[in-house]
């Protein structure tokens, strides 16, 4: 019995027999070993639930996402380097095919997923309620499950590497190679569930932020009013609440096909494998829209900022990130001209998504005529979003040329494509959120980020970059495909393949810089005395003091302009006396939870229990879901006030930090 | 601003590279052999210098701009802070990318009907039809008039159109010979056709472009273009010394795996649309595609409405009963 135990651990749950996961198994332990003792040393237990795992605080929850979402910037860029190394030579040894398959595929789920959504939903989280000067989200408790069964997703797909076996069937997991007939291990099942639970949690989000937006903003601030980050923000929001349905139940319908043998995407028994591919991408279109719209949104408040301008073009700005969202739901097929769909199906598709070449134009000449007369200087975040402009125009350019459906028969699935949505995603949104982390940085933490290093991370960066995937483009055109692991010496592609793994290799050096910048400013901590940090803000999150305080604005702003703040420092330099202060009044406050956590640990639990058909496991973690939901359902301990006198004091004190 | 420099000179001299680099053989997409590809080539050209109309001005107006307006004490610029809107400049800039992309969506839709795959390409010379099935993981090609077939290798007389029929046994692939023209799908229980046709004598790289499993990589294969009294010698000889490929021999080629070069001089017959119909039940009411009754195998084209396939079809039949 125990033999047979034994037997199955080590042959079917934990992963045995490659030194790179044994090392991983191993660093993974230890490191929870260490956090583990490092929490009881320092008696850190009490304060990690009170403070951190139970919050419905939602600047905690945005660092949060921020933390989990670096650190899984960290996994998926070794992923990255690895397939790097790989193809650096052809018919190198460095990774058998079944590993390098579960690297490309982990990599892309994990930088898309777990990676760039929840460094959004941590902007969204840290920015969205101070720019509208509300004191938390619409819903927080939500906002915390939303957290939670996000990080409990992305671990339950991460710990697929060490137990059980990664999924290696493609990012998208395209049937009917991810159905059993294709993928019969465990690694489609950890990637079903690992999606499934943190798109829950990415759906909530969606719903908060637009009713946030809509319900919440201070008095007298008009839609047309809101900073533009704001307004992606909503506009981002809104594709997921319409595109995260498509997502869910499209990987429902592949879980029955697994779990119960239906027919949905199978060969046999009338599936049709195409069915999927459309509806996967009916989700996976808009939603590099629900990346990229949020990005566009940090770049119109910094370059704002830093030009010590007023947005130029605010409507058409509007204008430009609603129809993105709009469009960004008929444009679906171009990922798959080539499924010959026939010409009057692709020549749709390929001019509604030239289309939205158009409004993307007008933001680049919005923002450039930002500039223009204005008075720009180079700070961190700024940098970025001027590193941003060119890099993005290149990126797009290529993207209208995949759009030409009848060239696109020569692009689809060559380097020229990895190239291209390479150069968006990384130019654009990574580019993007890395401008919104330097910029808001001191209003979450109440420090800057070191500038020197900063600039090395900066320049590292952009120079990887485009070693990396200028060459890209060009392997396309030399007919190299996607997802090949290895590849002949007679093909030519030999050189330009090693330059890109240099480049690869700097970007990677970059984020040791930013890890250093992190280190060495948290080190040499300069505390921000001023809550506008750059001097140069213009939206409300500036007028109060950096990290905002639990309940963030004493008493709500009355809004007149998209610039209030900026607007509110012209009136005070011109000594335009400031309106007397109403009195202080208590502040309705919601009470932290624990059950949004423990929810998201039975849904883990079910989870696992799915993924290995796991009967005795999967019933305790749905029925404590369940539990969950109804504890909550009949908890009407929800809410409190923080009294004036308390409010004061804080205030008081917040004062004297100046 | 040197430094906005420092990294626009590294990128455009990637660009003007990548671009200047056509006439290099190793860019066989920009070094097309025949009609299709000669099509694309074209077509992607107008797409680059279109796009170039909108690149070069604003990567220029980039530089410009940031350097011009950059914060120094003796900056003497205009600087209007409040200066938000302007009708006139907001209508130039919505029109500029309205115009290209206007231009460049007539030039795609014609480009989209005639170069769709399934159309058959002018020429004095019958089609020539080879099959092509994605096994896991090998390219079997069948030649239904030759009653020949090969692994991972076809061979094609030039100036001659190829009628190809693609479809895969078990995972999705791509059938992709950039120097002949783009890809098509390979999908089970479908069969897909793709016209293309070499101009000129010439060994051509082909490969599988969608990911398939563990060993995709290996498959790529070689297309031979030779004159056409070659390709008969070819065919001839393929038929006098090459094995028979069995049923039971097609069995074991499907199982997962790689494979060398094959030729083969007979082949089961109908092997192709066995592949294609193999999962469809006896009543055909469960065939993948709903739409489709049993009956004979229907050719998956342009969305039903070209109606030359089944006149091939009609010619081709009675061949294949070889």
């Amino acid at each position: 019995m125990l033999k047979e135990f034994w037997d199955f651990l080590m042959n079917d749950f934990f992963i045995t027999g490659d030194p790179l996961i044994l090392g991983a198994q191993v660093s993974i332990g230890l490191s929870m070993v260490a956090i583990v003792i490092a929490l009881s040393y320092f008696k850190k237990w009490r304060w990690l639930w009170t403070e951190w795992l139970t919050t419905v605080d939602h600047k905690k929850i945005g660092i949060m996402y921020v933390i989990a979402a670096l650190l899984m910037l960290f996994r998926g860029g070794v992923d990255a380097l690895l397939i790097r190394t790989q193809l650096a030579m052809p018919q190198l040894e460095f990774l058998h095919a079944g590993h390098y398959n579960a690297i490309f595929t982990t990599h892309g789920v994990i930088m898309i997923l777990f990676m760039a959504m929840p460094l959004m939903f941590g902007l969204f989280n840290i920015v969205v309620p101070l720019q509208i000067g509300a004191r938390d989200v619409a819903f927080p408790y939500l906002n915390s499950l939303s957290f939670w069964l996000f990080f409990f997703g992305a671990m339950l797909f991460n710990v697929s590497f060490v137990i059980g076996g990664s999924p290696d069937a493609g990012w998208l997991a395209y049937p009917p190679l991810s159905e059993l007939s294709g993928s019969p291990g465990l690694g489609q099942d950890f990637y079903i569930w690992g999606i499934q639970i943190s798109g829950i949690g990415s759906l909530a989000s969606g719903i908060n932020f637009v009713v946030t937006i809509l319900k919440m903003r201070a008095p007298g601030m008009k839609l047309m009013q809101m900073p533009m980050f704001t307004w992606s923000v909503l506009s981002s929001s809104i594709t997921i609440m319409f595109a995260f349905p498509i997502l869910t139940v499209t990987l429902f319908l592949l879980f029955i096909d697994r779990y119960l043998g239906a027919h949905f995407f199978t060969l046999d028994g009338g599936g049709n494998p195409m069915m999927y591919i459309n509806l996967i991408w009916m989700w996976g279109h808009p939603e590099v829209y629900i990346v990229i719209l949020p990005a566009f949104g940090v770049f119109s408040d910094v370059v704002s900022a830093f030009s010590k301008k007023k947005l130029f073009g605010y409507k058409s700005m509007v204008f430009a990130l609603m129809s993105i969202s709009f469009f960004s739901f008929f444009t679906w097929l171009h990922h798959f001209f080539t499924m010959g769909s026939g010409a009057d199906v692709n020549a749709f598709f390929a001019v509604t998504t030239m289309l939205i070449a158009i409004p993307t134009g007008v933001k680049v000449f919005n923002w450039l005529f930002t500039m223009f007369r204005g008075r720009i200087t180079f700070s961190q975040p700024m940098l970025w979003t001027i590193a941003f402009i060119p890099c993005f125009v290149v990126g797009g350019m290529t993207g209208v040329m995949l759009s030409v459906a009848p060239a696109d028969f020569q692009f689809h699935n060559s380097y020229f494509l990895i190239a291209h949505f390479h150069q968006v995603l990384i130019g654009g949104v990574v580019f993007g959120y890395f401008a919104g982390l330097y910029y808001w940085w001191p209003k979450m933490f109440g420090f800057k980020l070191h500038d020197g290093l900063g600039k090395w991370a900066f320049w590292l960066w952009n120079i990887g970059f485009y070693v990396c995937f200028m060459p890209q483009y060009a392997l396309g055109l030399m007919g190299m495909t996607r997802r090949f692991n290895e590849y002949n010496f007679d093909l030519g592609w030999q050189p330009l393949n090693i330059v890109s793994t240099v480049g690869a290799f700097i970007m990677g050096l970059a984020f040791i810089f930013q890890v250093w910048q992190i280190a060495h400013s948290i080190k040499f901590l300069k505390k921000e005395k001023s809550g506008d940090a750059w001097g140069d803000g213009r939206t409300l999150e500036w007028s109060i003091p950096s990290p905002a305080p639990m309940y963030n604005f004493a008493r709500l702003p009355e809004v007149s302009s998209s610039d209030e703040w900026w607007e509110e420092k012209q009136r005070r330099a011109n000594g335009i006396k400031p309106k007397p202060l109403a009195p202080l009044e208590p502040i309705h406050m919601p009470k932290n939870s624990g059950i949004p956590f423990i929810m998201s640990v039975f849904f883990f639990i079910a989870g696992f229990g799915f993924v290995w058909h796991w009967t005795w496991m999967l019933v305790p973690g749905l029925i404590g879901v369940a539990v969950c939901m109804f504890a909550r359902s009949f908890d009407y301990d929800t809410d409190y006030y923080i009294p004036v006198d308390e409010i004061e004091r804080t205030e008081a004190a917040l004062k004297g930090g100046h | 601003m040197r430094k906005t420099i420092r990294f626009l000179v590294p990128m455009m001299l990637m660009l003007i590279a990548v671009m200047l680099s056509g006439c290099s053989d190793k860019y066989i997409v920009l070094d097309p052999k025949g009609p299709i590809g000669e099509s694309q080539k074209d077509l992607i050209w107008i797409t680059v210098w279109l796009c170039a109309i909108i690149l070069v001005p604003v990567l220029i107006l980039t530089a410009v701009i940031v350097w011009k307006y950059r914060d120094r004490k003796d900056n003497k610029s205009a600087y209007q802070p409040n200066w938000e809107h302007s009708t006139k400049l907001e209508t130039i800039w919505w029109a500029i990318p309205i115009v290209i992309i206007a231009i460049l969506a007539t030039v795609t839709i014609k480009y989209t009907y005639d170069l769709e795959p399934s159309k058959p390409l002018e020429s004095a010379k019958q089609p020539i039809t080879i099959e092509a099935t994605s096994l896991d993981w090998k390219w079997l090609f069948t030649y239904p008039q030759e009653g020949i077939s090969t692994v991972n290798y076809v061979q094609i007389p030039e100036d001659t159109p190829i009628r190809f029929r693609v479809t895969a046994d078990q995972a999705m692939n791509s059938f992709w010979i950039p120097q002949l023209g783009g890809q098509i799908y390979a999908m089970s229980g479908m069969a897909m056709t793709l016209y293309l046709q070499a101009d000129e004598v010439g060994d051509f790289f082909g490969t599988g472009a969608n990911f398939t499993g563990e060993q995709f990589a290996k498959m790529t294969f070689d297309v031979k273009s030779t004159s056409e009294a070659d390709y008969k010698t070819w065919v001839d000889s393929v038929k006098s010394s090459a094995p028979e490929l069995t049923e039971e021999g097609f069995q074991q080629l499907k199982q997962p795996g790689s494979s060398d070069k094959q030729s083969f001089s007979a082949f089961p017959k109908g092997l192709f649309d066995q592949v294609v119909m193999q999962y469809v039940g006896p009543n055909g009411a469960d065939a993948p595609h709903s739409g489709q009754k049993s009956g004979p195998v229907k050719d998956e084209e342009g969305g039903g409405h070209d109606t030359s396939s089944t006149e091939v079809e009609g010619q081709l039949l009675p061949v294949m009963n070889h």
